[in-house]
């Protein structure tokens, strides 16, 4: 495996870098604190390309590549997970489905908006009744001459509030189990959609959540997304690609909060020594690197065997089941080395560790990528 | 009509400054950044390009390794860079690298559309002679301190920032700008423009490709073309952190006058 960045990567992360510090990371606080949207980040991402990295300049990309994608997603979570899940849901789950997937005319008519960061993107697999089985969909897709009609709700949608284009997932055959599972581009102006109301989270706050509400949504022939049947085999080869924006959001939440007990131990004096001179802490903050650092590895490779369109599906899940493991425990234990303080908000090892939980649940839980990486290994 | 802007690559000197024992700066152990009002004269010229269409050039002069920073400017937008490097031209002092980058802009080439921009001065040496130096050399009028530029047709408005307030000047081009901070904020790299960077063209001008310009000959470049000695340098002392005075109220204003007169300030 060869980790070293082209100077192009280099170029890259150093621009997300400067970002993240002056764009972003003065917003953290609020848009947890206030569960609040960052439309404005949103916007200033799109105009510098942030929004559609990886994807050809034809469509409206940046003519990146997959690491400089998972690179931006962990920049931007060293110092907010949230930002960091905005862009991840919004490339991995939408953007790349329609480009993997959508035939050239819905191509040229979505992507442009979306790569660009004119529109935002999201992802309907998930519903009350379909959460790790997301065979279980129970929202149907019936075709009545040019149109599609939609009925049935999705839950938990990254982005939803604030999106204008979702791949969404129906039933086109019920009787055909997993094959009947078919994929549509839906626009939040058709006739029908709606979305409920913002779940309260425990982290990423700022991040949008909401339900999908499909009441007769009539979606137009042209917009099935694949062959009709496909959809299930979309939806798992859409969350292969997410899991490494996932794994890489967890990967920037560890990462900033090992650079945060850095400084902090350097500065907090009790019994006349620096933290940072007691065995413990430099015992403690050796195996949070390390652990990140391993983390960041089993990403990158993921990243680049997707890039060079190598079979990538056990890499992702082990980065992602590693990565977000990883950052839970690095957060946890950030805390701990702040002690009283880390556990207040004036500091934002506390909000990290709430942002990290989520990254061993969505987009499969650590569970579905042990039952992934021992499938893979023939273990059945 | 195109646009060349100077650009240096500089020590980061927001951090700690080191110095040489021979008082010269140690840049091996200081990060190397792109020149902050160099950064606001870039933005000034792609700002330019977004309403004109025009070229823009950047020039640098210093040691191979500058490619990288020229890079950095193309991924903001530029359109192609040139850098200046010589054996010959190290050690150059601000007349003399003027002496060299008027020689390059000769050899870029300057129409009548054209427009020269220079950041105000470098955080290294902080002369602020090398731009207006360019301008003397090249024959070009000149407009320091440009805090707002207006373009209409071959004719500029700048707004330039003066200690004691503004002035407003008229100039044709071609003309030479130096450019303050106030007068935009930079612009990122795009992801895009990284991604493009090394495709641009990227020339560079040594010694040989300058030599036959009047102005170069081994009287005005290099170290010995430098009429600039530097005695002594040094890191001045930390100046302390002051007291913070809040409120307008007479109190308050008491209490400092009191405060200024015990010190036989006022």
């Amino acid at each position: 495996m060869d980790f070293h960045l082209s100077k192009e990567q280099e170029m890259v992360r150093k621009m997300y870098r400067e970002f993240a510090e002056n764009e972003v990371k003065p917003l953290a606080e609020e848009l947890d604190e206030e569960e609040r949207f960052p439309y404005e980040t949103v916007e200033k991402m799109g105009k510098l390309g942030m929004m559609g990295i990886y994807f050809p300049k034809k469509y409206g990309g940046a003519g990146g590549d997959v690491l400089s994608y998972a690179m931006c997603v962990e920049e931007l979570s060293k110092v907010c997970g949230t930002t960091g899940v905005v862009v991840s849901a919004h490339t991995s789950l939408c953007c790349a489905p329609i480009y993997e997937h959508g035939t050239e005319e819905q191509k040229m008519k979505y992507l442009p908006d979306l790569l660009s960061g004119k529109k935002i993107g999201a992802f309907g697999l998930t519903e009350p009744n379909a959460g790790t089985d997301a065979s279980g969909q129970q929202t149907v897709a019936v075709l009545e001459g040019d149109h599609y009609v939609l009925n049935g709700s999705k839950c938990f949608i990254t982005n939803g509030n604030v999106a204008d284009t979702f791949v969404v997932f129906a039933m086109t055959d019920p009787k055909a189990g997993n094959h009947g599972i078919s994929a549509f581009i839906v626009e939040k102006s058709f006739p029908g959609f709606s979305t409920g109301k913002h779940e309260k989270k425990m982290g990423i706050r700022g991040s949008s959540t909401c339900d999908l509400i499909f009441e007769d949504c009539i979606v137009p022939k042209e917009n099935l997304l694949g062959q009709e049947g496909k959809g299930f085999k979309i939806a798992m080869m859409t969350l292969d690609g997410g899991r490494i924006g996932i794994a890489a959001q967890a990967l920037g939440l560890g990462e900033g909060a090992v650079e945060e007990a850095i400084k902090y131990t350097q500065e907090r004096v009790q019994f006349k020594k620096r933290l940072s001179q007691f065995q413990n802490t430099q015992f403690q903050i050796a195996d949070m690197h390390t652990r990140m650092q391993a983390a960041q590895f089993l990403v990158y490779n993921a990243a680049m065997k997707k890039e060079n369109h190598e079979p990538y599906s056990m890499d992702a899940a082990m980065a992602k089941l590693f990565a977000a493991e990883a950052a839970s425990d690095v957060t946890r234990r950030a805390v701990q080395l702040f002690g009283g303080y880390g556990y207040t908000r004036e500091y934002p090892v506390e909000r990290m560790m709430r942002d990290a939980k989520i990254t061993e649940i969505y987009e499969g839980t650590s569970e579905v990528q042990r039952m992934v990486i021992s499938s893979h290994l023939g273990v059945k | 009509m195109k646009i060349i802007v100077c650009v240096k690559q500089v020590p980061d000197t927001s951090g700690k400054v080191a110095v040489n024992p021979d008082g010269t700066l140690n840049r091996a152990s200081m990060a190397a950044i792109t020149n902050p009002d160099d950064l606001n004269a870039v933005e000034a010229a792609l700002t330019l390009k977004e309403q004109t269409g025009a070229e823009v050039v950047i020039v640098s002069m210093g040691p191979p390794p500058a490619e990288a920073m020229l890079r950095e400017v193309m991924a903001r937008g530029a359109d192609r860079a040139v850098l200046v490097s010589a054996r010959e031209f190290g050690g150059s002092d601000t007349y003399a690298t003027s002496q060299i980058l008027a020689a390059a802009i000769n050899k870029i080439g300057i129409e009548d559309e054209d427009i020269v921009m220079c950041g105000r001065q470098a955080i290294d040496g902080d002369t602020a002679q090398v731009g207006p130096q360019i301008a003397e050399k090249l024959g070009l009028p000149q407009v320091s301190y440009a805090a707002d530029i207006k373009k209409d047709g071959n004719t500029l408005t700048i707004k330039r920032m003066l200690e004691d307030g503004y002035m407003t000047i008229k100039v044709k081009t071609p003309c030479l700008i130096t450019c303050i901070k106030e007068l935009n904020e930079p612009r990122y790299m795009s992801v895009g423009g990284i991604f493009e960077c090394y495709e641009k063209p990227f020339e560079i001008l040594d010694y040989n490709a300058l030599k036959d310009d009047p102005l170069i000959d081994a009287t005005t470049i290099g170290l010995k073309g430098s009429p600039t000695n530097i005695f002594k340098s040094f890191t001045p002392p930390q100046k302390g952190v002051g007291m913070m005075m809040e409120g307008a109220d007479k109190d308050t204003c008491d209490k400092l006058a009191g405060m200024l007169a015990a010190k036989h300030l006022i």
